[in-house]
């Protein structure tokens, strides 16, 4: 009782000290946000008070099954869930703003619908909460099957699911209203970071705390990238978002860094939220999930760890290729190219890594669509950092940077990797989590796919040749020696460009709504009537043994 | 590997049974190449070359320049012109690096959807600005901007300033006392000629004049106009010229 008396004062303390920063903000933006914490911690007073198990609840609405003790697998439920509610979310956004750049009149007008305040919602959206659940969950999931072991601290680790919820939700809401740092991919403002680095130290708590539980004596690879990714991703977090509110009661702040320092530093942040976000974590879920599906070993012990330690090592320098030509210095800039050039290697390491784990089970490809998902992702990742070093070579990044090339190999990295193995995991995971005998259905597995793929490569397409018809309109001279275009004249020219990657997108998440259907039949125990993937050949007249000839 | 005895010395399979190890020399490996690229940036002198023109942002410059962040323009459009023939003929000579050292945070940009405006200042008027920014394509057919009408309409309500310029003072941008003890007023006198405080012995070449066309009222379109006005105006770029190719100089005597 005392225990419960202690939680409860807890609560409402901290929901009082919201209220109180409420009322004191300096800004509107700042006081909607202490209300949305109020209103996040009188939730959990409600739940302390009245004691209800708001477990079994969920259980109830998301058809979970009970916790069987084997392994702690509610938080991945939770996480499975928001990972494909943030996803719908998140791409939808893309879309919309896609869809804006072809028609500036769905800007709409208002202050909160822009391209300007929609796009850190897109980029936050998918990268950190479509992305950002996605590594928690399978990390979480991995880490206990690899190790042997259930989470440890528990409580600690749903504190990390609804946290990182909470980061999400002030993010989100922070960007429409117009809070953020103005520093790309790192918008969230001073609280919200401070917020997200409490969050992120429980995550490696829980992750490490069950590594050390673990009854296997090694430590499998895919946490080896599993734990880069957490101690690194803090790392940056921490570094690139030094900065000193204006206020203690307002939402705004100003960076530590300015100019020059400051634009290596949020580049060296930048570039690794794709090298340890996007790459790091989601190799750890190649490197669990790919073999598990195929049922084959990894290919190559020792290439896994040649190219863990190479791609951690070599990732951090690859920063300054975001800023050739700019005022930063040159020897800086070189660094940059060199290191991400020789990036290439271990990334492909990994890929040759991931594809011929495959050996001896490539007829699974035309058999099993969630292996065929998985092989375009490792496809995808091979060549999104094929393209990456070469834009990243001086003279190729003096036509390509600042156009829409760019966004096409952020998207064909995005799209064609992250997303891909994710739908991957989310597919191998739901049957398993949910205890079902199969996914709804295959063949919807395989419409996703080729949608998804399709997609890609409209939008990836459209944005190679908008990229570069941007780059040599800019630089074009006539023979009088004049500059032939006006800068409005290559966003002209773009339009036909924004239609058909919007029409990629849109097929894009075409794909993904068909697979939340999928899911959600799964999860309430239902399996499609339907044609299996492959009929098993069978040629009865050749099913026999051979009649003997006699000889003449 | 298994048949292989293990050698004397390193065996991998001690970092992967340690998690302590693991994670210790996975950190320690990420470090390095932060620690040797951006450290030196903070401490080798020629980062940042001196130039001559380079202040604070005036409290109302600044006020546009958070808007301006506010609206995510960044997302958009660069500021940052590179050395290059058809950039210097489009936008004005290259950016220097002192040009951004007081900017808490760098905005460079990644993106050109719009063009650059790292020098933007003084190339269009303050009407054509208002125009433009309340229905870009009243002035620019082609144009896919969105409109942001709402600032024209929506009084400039900063707080307390002074917070705004002590904070700016504590990360290195040298305010002085009486910088941060006026901002408010500075603010306001900013866009009110009649005002006559001494704003531009403090910030040289600060522009002093109502810059909405709403001479009652001070704006959120007051600030953006005049930070926009003031980009790219503060350095004397041709007065830097010579010292930028030594060489050249020296073959010039």
């Amino acid at each position: 009782m005392d225990g419960l008396v202690t939680r409860a004062g807890g609560w409402l303390g901290l929901t009082l000290l919201a209220f109180v920063m409420a009322a004191l903000a300096v800004d509107a933006p700042f006081a909607v946000h202490m209300i949305i914490v109020a209103l996040a911690c009188l939730a959990m007073l409600w739940a302390t008070v009245t004691r209800a198990d708001y477990g079994a609840l969920a259980r109830g609405i998301l058809k979970m099954p009970a916790d069987q003790g084997v392994y702690d697998d509610d938080p991945i439920r939770w996480g499975v869930i928001a990972t494909l509610f943030w996803g719908v979310a998140g791409m939808a956004a893309g879309l919309f703003i896609a869809l804006q750049l072809a028609f500036p009149a769905l800007n709409l007008g208002l202050e909160y619908t822009t391209f300007g305040r929609l796009r850190p919602l897109h980029t936050s959206a998918v990268i950190f909460a479509f992305g950002g659940n996605a590594l928690i969950a399978t990390s979480f999931y991995v880490v206990q099957r690899t190790c042997r072991a259930r989470l440890a601290f528990p409580k600690l680790a749903r504190f990390v699911f609804w946290g990182y919820q909470l980061f999400i939700v002030l993010a989100a809401t922070g960007y429409l209203m117009g809070v953020t740092a103005a520093k790309e991919y790192a918008e969230p403002e001073w609280y919200v970071d401070l917020w997200l680095t409490i969050v992120w130290v429980a995550y490696l708590v829980v992750f490490v705390g069950t590594i050390v539980r673990r009854r296997e004596p090694h430590i499998y690879v895919a946490n080896w990238f599993y734990l880069s990714f957490i101690v690194t991703i803090a790392m940056l977090h921490i570094v690139n978002n030094l900065s000193m509110p204006a206020s203690i009661f307002g939402s705004k702040s100003y960076a530590a860094f300015a100019g020059v320092q400051d634009a290596l530093t949020q580049w060296w942040y930048g570039h690794n939220a794709v090298g340890f976000f996007l790459t790091a974590g989601f190799l750890a879920m190649m490197y669990y999930f790919v073999p598990k599906q195929a049922e084959r070993p990894v290919y190559s012990y020792r290439l896994s760890i040649i190219h863990f330690w190479s791609l951690i090592f070599l990732y951090i320098w690859a920063g300054p290729h975001h800023l050739h030509y700019t005022a930063l210095p040159d020897w800086a800039q070189t660094l940059g190219m060199v290191f991400s050039v020789i990036l290439w290697m271990p990334s492909w390491g990994g890929m040759i890594n991931g594809l011929m784990t495959l050996n001896g089970a490539w007829d699974k490809i035309r058999t099993d669509p969630i292996i065929r998902m998985m092989v375009m992702a490792l496809a995808f990742y091979g060549m999104s950092t094929f393209e990456g070093p070469m834009m990243s070579i001086k003279w190729v990044n003096s036509m390509s940077h600042y156009t829409d090339w760019t966004i096409g190999h952020v998207h064909s990295g995005a799209l064609g990797w992250n997303g891909m193995i994710t739908f991957a995991a989310v597919y191998y995971l739901v049957p398993r989590l949910w205890g079902r005998e199969r996914l709804y259905s295959l063949r919807m597995v395989n419409w996703h796919f080729w949608l998804a793929t399709v997609g890609i490569v409209f939008y990836a397409a459209s944005m190679w040749v908008a990229g570069i018809m941007q780059g040599l309109m800019w630089r074009e001279y006539g023979a009088d020696g004049y500059l032939v275009y006006s800068f409005v004249e290559s966003v002209a020219a773009m339009h036909p460009m924004y239609l058909i990657r919007a029409a990629g997108g849109a097929m894009y998440l075409a794909g993904f709504l068909i697979m939340v259907v999928n899911v959600w039949a799964t999860l309430g125990g239902r399996v499609r009537a339907e044609k299996p993937m492959t009929e098993t050949p069978y040629n009865a007249a050749a099913d026999r043994p051979l009649a003997p000839v006699p000889a003449e | 590997m298994a048949t292989k005895p293990a050698k004397k010395g390193f065996s991998h399979k001690k970092i992967e049974r340690n998690v302590t190890l693991l994670g210790a020399l996975a950190l320690l490996t990420v470090t390095i190449g932060g620690i040797v690229e951006i450290a030196p940036l903070f401490w080798i002198d020629n980062t940042v070359e001196k130039v001559e023109g380079m202040r604070p942002y005036t409290p109302l410059e600044l006020a546009g320049r958070n808007i301006y962040m506010r609206e995510g323009c960044y997302t958009c459009h660069s500021q940052m012109i590179r050395p290059f023939r058809d950039e210097v003929e489009r936008y004005g000579h290259y950016s220097l690096a002192a040009e951004s050292m007081y900017d808490h945070p760098f905005q460079w940009g990644s993106k050109r959807t719009g063009p650059d405006l790292a020098r933007v200042g003084g190339r269009y008027s303050d009407e054509w600005h208002k125009a433009h920014l309340i229905d870009p394509r009243s002035v620019v057919p082609e144009s896919i901007m969105p409109p942001y009408a709402f600032l024209a309409e929506r009084d400039l309500q900063t707080g307390d300033m002074a917070n705004d310029l002590t904070a700016l003072y504590r990360v290195g941008v040298p305010y002085t006392k009486a910088d941060i003890a006026n901002a408010n007023e500075d603010l306001a006198a900013q866009a009110d000629p009649a005002a006559g405080l001494d704003l531009q012995k403090r910030y040289p070449k600060a522009q002093v004049r109502d810059f909405d066309g709403d001479p009652d009222r001070l704006t959120e379109m007051d600030a953006l106009i005049a930070y926009l006005q003031m980009l790219g105006t503060l350095v004397d770029v041709d007065k830097a010229a010579p010292q930028e190719r030594p060489s050249e100089t020296e073959a010039a005597r």
